[in-house]
């Protein structure tokens, strides 16, 4: 056998050898795939649920001497918001239900509605006090009212749950065939804030809380950022220091998060006595955790600002601050408010060291600056997926979304402005 | 005045120290020779009025808590300065929180105190409002002298800007002194309670503090080891998972894959590096989790619910994305020659992937996965969300255990006092995970570095 026929002899197994790995690769890059397809799927189909809220058609008595008013009183505002509107729902409810008479079954008959529908009925009525003032006939208000969030899994998945008993399986299948119970897209989502109750919890505080830490952030993070990139990049010696700083700012930019959090605590809030969970102290953490991404990406934008630029600019007698200020930095702005948004979605998205300097609280008011109280989306998500009660699966699922969502808009800018206005020299 | 309400003084002065030195710099300009454009005068001069005034409010800001503490002490009687640092911290606590809520005390030594308080705290803003506007006008003052109309103003203006350029990347070695100093003080403090050597190898963590300090067990014990042991193995699991497949795809990418499925699949890989931790987390918590014990009580193994495995597997998804972008580049950045050559010889093309190429960029995966393995370590909402609580020394991954992030978020979130061992304990801990991601990200980056010098 010559060397040819030894070669020959090996081809076969080496051609399969070759196939097989390049199947490997394959296998890997859609293992990947996989992988992030299942993530997406599975958080859209638990989302779903929370973008619809079961609601319950009740009538509601508006007779003065249901709402215990007396003939002559006039309706003001203190008379509307002195009414016992818990009352009225539960007596609309027992209208609708006469033949309820256990106490126990009562009590269950009343869990069906949320317990923020006296609020909202109380907010329908005192914007429409005329309902109660016309005295013509009996009049009755017919509204939907939210269900209880139990109620409300168990209507929209449509499967039996242990915390709805059979006797409240009865009273729902009853309002099914009287088409008093129904779906609709569920608003409060958006417009309130943190709160015990599935059904009544929304994203509003946390969105905002993001909104100011972000703000905060940006302020803190874009002018030091690129005053930075700039004095490394153009004015900076070569000398020790510098090469001290480069070395630190590569290695901040791989500094765990938590540990961001852990100076955040000491520094900001021990040493300097600011107050915890505001967005203040969050942005201020968020910055210093962010300008490592910003300075890296701003200095690499910079460094591709052709140096004819510069060099034209400093023939006709700029200085080299005006140079800089001028012709460069301009030049350079699309790459760095790049990398800028790029490092904002990362703070958009980090949880960590939030945590650390108290933004873990349970806030139901929406924070309106940055030294209120305050919580943000991703903290949002992390509390309730912790929270027992199923309906808070599906709220965590859909903040999720909307983060991603915000996550999506942010790097699409990003890359719409690299694209656009990115100039290749 | 209140601080916000100088700022704006000191905003309202500069703006008048600019439009008058400008001003001024025309009409000196109209008889004799300028050395810089007008504007340049007005800002030096609103330079001069601002800065000062401004550092001295800083500083002020900083050091006015410290003097009216000092201020509140001196004016304590001494039968409760006499008690000793507890009481008198506790003291002071209670005149805080009295100062803080605006109330009137029943106590006539706090009432005091808190009279003296806010008398020492009055006074020193009648001064600081003395001082800044004196500053600030002595600064516009300079600015119209003949002196300053004969120099270089644009060079001054442009050190002023370059010293503050400088003090912008200088932040970056701020926030790391910050860590180091922040970190290291508190781990400190903690080892004064606790011996190193009980927290580096004890091997039992349960860092409860009892109320009474004559129950049992009622000092904790924090022996380090079973944290470092289930960090290790959720980290383990992770790379396990993200080393294959990350490098796998980064070569079958670079090297085989066509320019536009290339082009597609890339950035939908680094799609899994942009999506937020918390997400993983609850993927893992209440997806990942529930389906591994599912199948493991399928085949008759008894799963924790809060296993390790599930952790691991998410965190490697996760970081899948650096082990391919970052072999990606050292992979491409193999010269081509190389391939040619081996190619040239007869060698298929797997050939020259596994015994030229990788060789080649050996040095630069490593570092690649060094990076990814730090990662991995100082992950923290996955397993917040999907691990154990209880610490536990098992190498099995279908157990649960807990690693050194989760019980710093443990210690830290709730209320507790600061100085408590538990909580100091935290930072201990975040000292640790300093070290060692800092250890390997130098290491990594030095490899990394050192290789890319070998080929350009």
């Amino acid at each position: 056998m010559n060397n040819t026929d030894i070669v020959k002899h090996g081809l076969k197994k080496r051609y399969a050898k070759e196939k097989r790995f390049q199947w490997y690769g394959r296998l890997a890059v859609l293992t990947g795939f996989v992988f992030l397809t299942l993530l997406l799927l599975d958080i859209i189909i638990k989302a779903m649920p929370a973008f619809q809220s079961t609601q319950i058609l009740l009538d509601i008595p508006l007779d003065r001497e249901t709402l215990e008013l007396s003939t002559d009183a006039t309706i003001n505002k203190d008379t509307l918001s002195a009414i016992n509107y818990d009352g009225l729902i539960k007596k609309s409810l027992s209208q609708l239900y006469p033949q309820v008479s256990k106490r126990n079954d009562r009590k269950q008959l009343y869990k069906l509605v949320s317990s923020g529908a006296e609020f909202s009925l109380r907010e329908y009525i005192m914007k429409n006090p005329e309902l109660i003032s016309s005295n013509s006939e009996i009049p009755v208000l017919s509204i939907w009212l939210k269900a209880d969030d139990d109620i409300d899994t168990f209507y929209k998945l449509q499967t039996k749950i242990s915390r709805v008993s059979d006797r409240q399986v009865e009273f729902i299948d009853s309002l099914i065939q009287q088409q008093r119970i129904r779906t609709s897209f569920n608003t409060t989502f958006f417009t309130a804030s943190d709160s015990r109750e599935p059904e009544q919890a929304g994203i509003k505080g946390a969105l905002l809380g993001s909104f100011w830490t972000l703000l905060v952030t940006l302020l803190i993070s874009l002018p030091v950022g690129i005053g930075a990139a700039v004095y490394l990049e153009e004015f900076a010696p070569q000398n020790k220091i510098t090469d001290f700083i480069e070395i630190n700012i590569n290695n901040l930019a791989a500094v765990p998060s938590i540990v961001f959090g852990l100076l955040g605590l000491s520094v900001f809030i021990n040493f300097f006595g600011m107050p915890r969970s505001v967005p203040l102290v969050g942005g201020l953490v968020l910055s210093l955790m962010t300008l490592p991404t910003i300075i890296i990406s701003s200095r690499a934008a910079i460094k591709s600002v052709p140096p004819s630029i510069k060099e034209a600019a400093l023939g006709i007698g700029a200085s080299h601050m005006q140079t800089v200020f001028h012709h460069v930095l301009p030049l350079a702005m699309p790459g760095i408010l790049t990398g800028t948004i790029i490092g904002m979605a990362q703070a958009l998205g980090e949880t960590a060291p939030l945590l650390m300097i108290g933004m873990v609280a349970f806030i139901v008011d929406v924070p309106g600056g940055v030294v209120d109280s305050a919580t943000v989306l991703p903290v949002q998500i992390y509390l309730w997926s912790d929270s027992p009660e199923r309906a808070f699966t599906a709220l965590t699922a859909a903040t999720i979304l909307v983060l991603l969502a915000f996550l999506a808009i942010m790097n699409t800018l990003a890359i719409f402005l690299r694209k656009h206005f990115e100039r290749r020299w | 005045m209140n601080s916000s309400a100088l700022l704006l003084l000191i905003t309202g002065l500069s703006v008048i120290a600019f439009i008058t030195a400008r001003q001024r710099a025309y009409i000196h300009g109209a008889s004799s020779k300028l050395k810089s454009l007008p504007k340049h005068y007005g800002v030096l001069t609103a330079l001069w009025s601002g800065i000062p005034a401004l550092v001295l409010i800083l500083s002020w800001m900083i050091f006015q808590p410290a003097y009216l503490h000092q201020q509140i002490i001196q004016s304590l009687p001494e039968s409760i300065t006499i008690k000793g640092e507890d009481s008198l911290s506790l003291y002071i606590n209670t005149i805080d929180l009295a100062i803080a809520n605006g109330e009137a005390s029943d106590d006539p030594v706090i009432q005091k105190a808190i009279l003296s308080f806010n008398d020492a705290e009055k006074k020193s803003r009648i001064i600081l409002t003395i001082l800044v506007l004196l500053l600030s006008l002595s600064g516009i003052i300079f600015g119209l002298t003949k002196k300053l109309l004969n120099s270089h103003a644009r060079v001054g203006v442009e050190k002023v800007v370059k010293g503050f350029l400088a003090l912008c990347s200088a932040v970056a070695i701020f926030t790391t002194v910050g860590i180091v100093l922040s970190v290291l003080f508190e781990a400190l403090r903690f080892f004064e309670s606790i011996p190193f050597t009980d927290f580096m190898f004890g091997t039992s963590w349960s860092p409860q503090t009892a109320i009474r300090s004559d129950q049992v067990g009622s000092s904790g014990s924090f022996g380090a080891i079973p944290l470092f042991v289930g960090t290790m193995l959720i980290s383990a699991i992770a790379m396990l998972i993200a080393v294959p497949i990350g490098l796998l795809s980064a070569i079958y990418l670079s090297e085989y894959a066509s320019a536009r499925f290339r082009s597609i699949a890339k950035p939908a890989l680094e799609l899994l590096a942009g999506i937020p931790t918390v997400v993983y987390g609850f993927f893992a918590a209440l997806s990942v989790a529930p389906f591994i014990r599912n199948v493991g009580e399928s085949i008759g193994l008894s799963v924790a619910s809060e296993s390790a495995l599930a952790a691991g597997i998410v965190m490697g998804v996760m970081i899948i994305p650096f082990v391919s972008s970052l072999s990606d580049d050292v992979i491409t950045a193999v010269p081509q020659s190389m391939r040619d050559g081996s190619l040239g010889l007869g060698a298929t093309k797997s050939e020259t992937i596994k015994q030229v190429i990788i060789p080649a960029a050996l040095p630069g995966i490593v570092g690649g996965v060094l990076l990814a393995a730090s990662r991995a370590i100082g992950e923290t909402m996955i397993v917040v969300m999907a691990a154990g609580m209880a610490a536990k020394m098992t190498a099995n991954p279908l157990d649960a255990v807990t690693t050194v992030t989760v019980q710093i978020v443990t210690l830290l979130t709730g209320d507790q006092e600061f100085d408590s061992p538990k909580t100091l304990a935290a930072f201990a801990l975040g000292l640790m995970l300093f070290l060692t991601t800092l250890i390997l990200n130098v290491i990594a980056l030095h490899i990394v570095r050192k290789y890319r010098e070998q080929y350009e």
